[in-house]
């Protein structure tokens, strides 16, 4: 901005203030004496030239496809290709599970997401003491590669991109997923997909961890390895802020606490001598898409940037894609309420549009029912036609980054950046993420904020439609989803049968060949392919790795 | 009894990850007075049947988001029944449905929370119902 620009400005503003804001601020308070954002930030009562002082379009935004990437990571966008229509689905075994996602793919949906269930995401199988009312609940059950093939039985797997939200266990159902690969006739170098692969997060905010950070951190940069060699398509880690943000994190910390961990994996992979521009292009992210339009879109852009710098700064990255922060969205689960559940898919339409507006790559819209039970397939649907209705009839995917320019997102843009940076910086004083989390700094954070959400609803602070204002009585939702009791016993009767049928003896082979290459540097993914391969038991094969790398406690203060 | 501080244990049984409502709720129950333990994920019914006994609590929370409901909260109360540990007043919340509840309070469970709920409304919940179970 030029001189007399802003003192043009300036005056008028002035005048404005004197002549007719103060007047009318006489007659007529405002509904607030303060306005905060969802993340508690308090917003102006208006954006104008001036709070862009320092803005620059060239170094700030630039053009989508090139760095910093603010408006987007490919040059045409939406107009291009729209972004992948994803739903997170799974329950109960494979078969009912593949019927949901045949389901899907039947009514439109453009990529598969895979959802399995807690014995499966700590390494248990089903018939394990600790699986016991859990086997099928919140996602489908995996025991052995013959789970997997009933899974993507009729899916070609080089038709379809697969994402699976699998932690500790990722090497174990990448390796299945590989092998069915193999029996499809499909080569490696096809396969397109994405594995979360996780874990520091797991420690904070989704516990669904089994061994101790280096062992597991270990497991990562195995696979990165790997799968740079043999899985070039593959993204190879998911670095996820949704569930951090759904402990109930502030958008700013969301954004820290997941770069921050971003930048854990990439040191562990160049520590172990991997090149950064061949592994860092196969990293992904995965955020929340939260209630506040202006903030969440701000804060896509802003991860964006703030990347980007990391990347060529910070690590020297030198091609383009390392610097590219691709993302997957999810609307968030934690701000749907048991109260009056159809308010749920207006809720999820204005996140789904945060998430657009945002330049996400995929997303998942929220059923309205999962305040009450997995969804049914009905809610399913109504989800899904949310993306299309804003894909196809709201117009804004007809320009790149169409909310750009505006004072107020540009602000908040910035701001967003900078506390995030400001909490990374913390980060690294403490020693890096690792040990964030150790020191429970992190954890504290979050807890903190979640508890501050709940008060600021309970003094009526915050509003939340339905649930502290505009109540009014119901009845029940009916067609809730149930799981089927008669999973477990199915399950068990499954994996003692393939027990019987698989070759013991080259199983047993397999699984001390795993062990002693865990307990060795050696890149364990082969070892674990061979394991799968002659249906050694996920619970068999992550008990070899726990005997080697020993099971993580948690410590928690509240 | 009267004059003595509540003790509540917070338990996550089962499998499930999900934290921010039993942490919550924990610190409201402490905001409240009450004394609070808060076992952390992963315990079977049996850990956390043997923790409540240990500690000598008037209340379990428990908390739930996984679905495991149906078959982690009556074996608890099964173990309650077991030790003659029945005068602890139980209490849980979660993603539970409504066809539901009606099987958990049949069980012995008081009272369920599901998602919305004031924190004030459970500190109360506890207040006027361990005098019951108490004097």
């Amino acid at each position: 901005m030029n001189y007399q620009g802003k003192k043009r400005i300036e005056e008028v503003k002035k005048q404005w203030e004197s002549n007719l804001l103060n007047k009318v601020l006489k007659k007529f308070s405002e509904r607030k004496n303060t306005f905060v954002t969802g993340s508690n930030k308090e917003i102006n009562r208006l954006y104008d030239p001036l709070d862009l002082e320092s803005f620059d379009y060239v170094d700030d935004l630039g053009y989508p496809g090139e760095y910093p990437y603010t408006r987007g990571v490919q040059p045409t966008m939406y107009r291009g290709k729209l972004w992948t229509m994803r739903q997170y689905a799974g329950f109960g075994d494979a078969e009912e599970s593949n019927k949901r996602y045949q389901y899907l793919l039947q009514n439109g949906q453009t990529g598969l997401s895979i959802a399995f269930d807690l014995p499966t995401q700590i390494g248990y199988d089903s018939t394990h003491p600790m699986a016991h009312g859990e086997v099928g609940k919140v996602g489908v059950a995996i025991d052995t590669l013959e789970d997997m093939e009933i899974l993507f039985s009729g899916i070609p797997l080089d038709q379809v991109s697969t994402s699976m939200t699998i932690n500790a266990p990722a090497a174990v159902l990448l390796a299945m997923y590989i092998a069915i690969a193999e029996k499809q006739g499909i080569s490696k170098t096809e396969l397109n997909g994405t594995i979360q692969n996780d874990i520091l997060k797991e420690y904070v905010a989704r516990g669904t961890y089994i061994f101790p950070p280096l062992p597991s951190m270990r497991l990562i940069t195995d696979i990165f390895d790997y799968c740079s060699k043999e899985l070039p398509k593959w993204n190879t880690i998911s670095i996820s802020g949704y569930h951090i943000r759904e402990a109930g994190s502030t958008a700013i910390q969301e954004i820290a606490f997941t770069l921050a961990n971003g930048i854990a994996y990439v040191s562990a992979a160049t520590k172990k001598g991997l090149d950064i521009d061949i592994f860092a292009p196969r990293l992904s992210f995965f955020f929340n898409a939260h209630n506040d339009l202006f903030e969440e879109v701000a804060k896509f852009r802003a991860a964006r940037r703030l990347w980007a710098k990391i990347m060529k700064e910070r690590f020297r990255a030198k091609d383009p894609k390392s610097m590219m922060l691709r993302f997957h969205t999810q609307t968030a689960g934690c701000t749907l309420t048991a109260q009056q559940p159809d308010n749920n898919v207006v809720r999820v339409a204005i996140q789904a549009l945060a998430a657009v507006l945002g330049g996400t790559q995929s997303l998942h819209t929220n059923s309205r029912d999962e305040a009450l039970s997995l969804p049914s397939q009905k809610s399913v649907r109504i989800a899904l036609r949310t993306q299309q209705i804003i894909a196809y009839e709201s117009g804004v995917a007809e320009t790149v980054d169409p909310m750009a320019g505006s004072y107020y997102l540009e602000k908040l843009t910035t701001e967003i950046e900078q506390g995030a940076m400001d909490y990374i910086n913390q980060i690294d004083k403490l020693g890096g993420a690792p040990k964030a989390i150790e020191k429970g700094f992190i954890q504290k954070e979050i807890q903190n904020s979640a508890y501050k959400y709940q008060k600021d609803i309970e003094n009526k602070e915050r509003i939340i439609v339905g649930v502290n204002q505009f109540q009014s009585e119901e009845e029940p939702m009916k067609d809730l989803l149930k799981v089927n009791p008669e999973i477990e016993k199915r399950q068990a009767e499954k994996l003692n049968s393939i027990k019987k049928r698989r070759n013991e003896a080259e199983v047993q082979e397999n699984l001390s060949l795993l062990k002693k290459i865990a307990s060795s540097e050696q890149n364990v993914m082969p070892a674990i392919l061979s394991c799968v391969r002659s249906y050694a038991t996920l619970g068999e094969v992550c008990d070899q790795l726990r005997e080697v790398f020993g099971e993580y406690k948690d410590s928690i203060k509240i | 009894m009267k004059n003595a501080r509540i003790r509540v244990l917070v338990a996550k049984p089962g499998l499930d990850g999900h934290d921010r409502g039993a942490k919550v709720i924990a610190r409201a129950l402490r905001d409240a007075g009450m004394e609070v333990i808060y076992t952390g994920l992963r315990q079977t019914p049996e850990q956390i049947v043997e923790t409540a006994i240990q500690e000598d609590v008037n209340v379990i929370g428990l908390s739930i988001l996984s679905g495991a409901h149906m078959y982690l909260f009556p074996k608890i109360m099964e173990l309650l029944a077991e030790k003659e540990a029945t005068d602890i007043l139980v209490i849980a919340g979660g993603i539970i449905p409504n066809e539901d509840i009606a099987e958990l309070k049949k069980v012995g469970i008081k009272e369920i929370f599901t998602p919305g709920t004031d924190t004030n409304k459970i500190v109360k919940f506890i207040k006027e119902n361990i005098e019951i179970t108490k004097t």
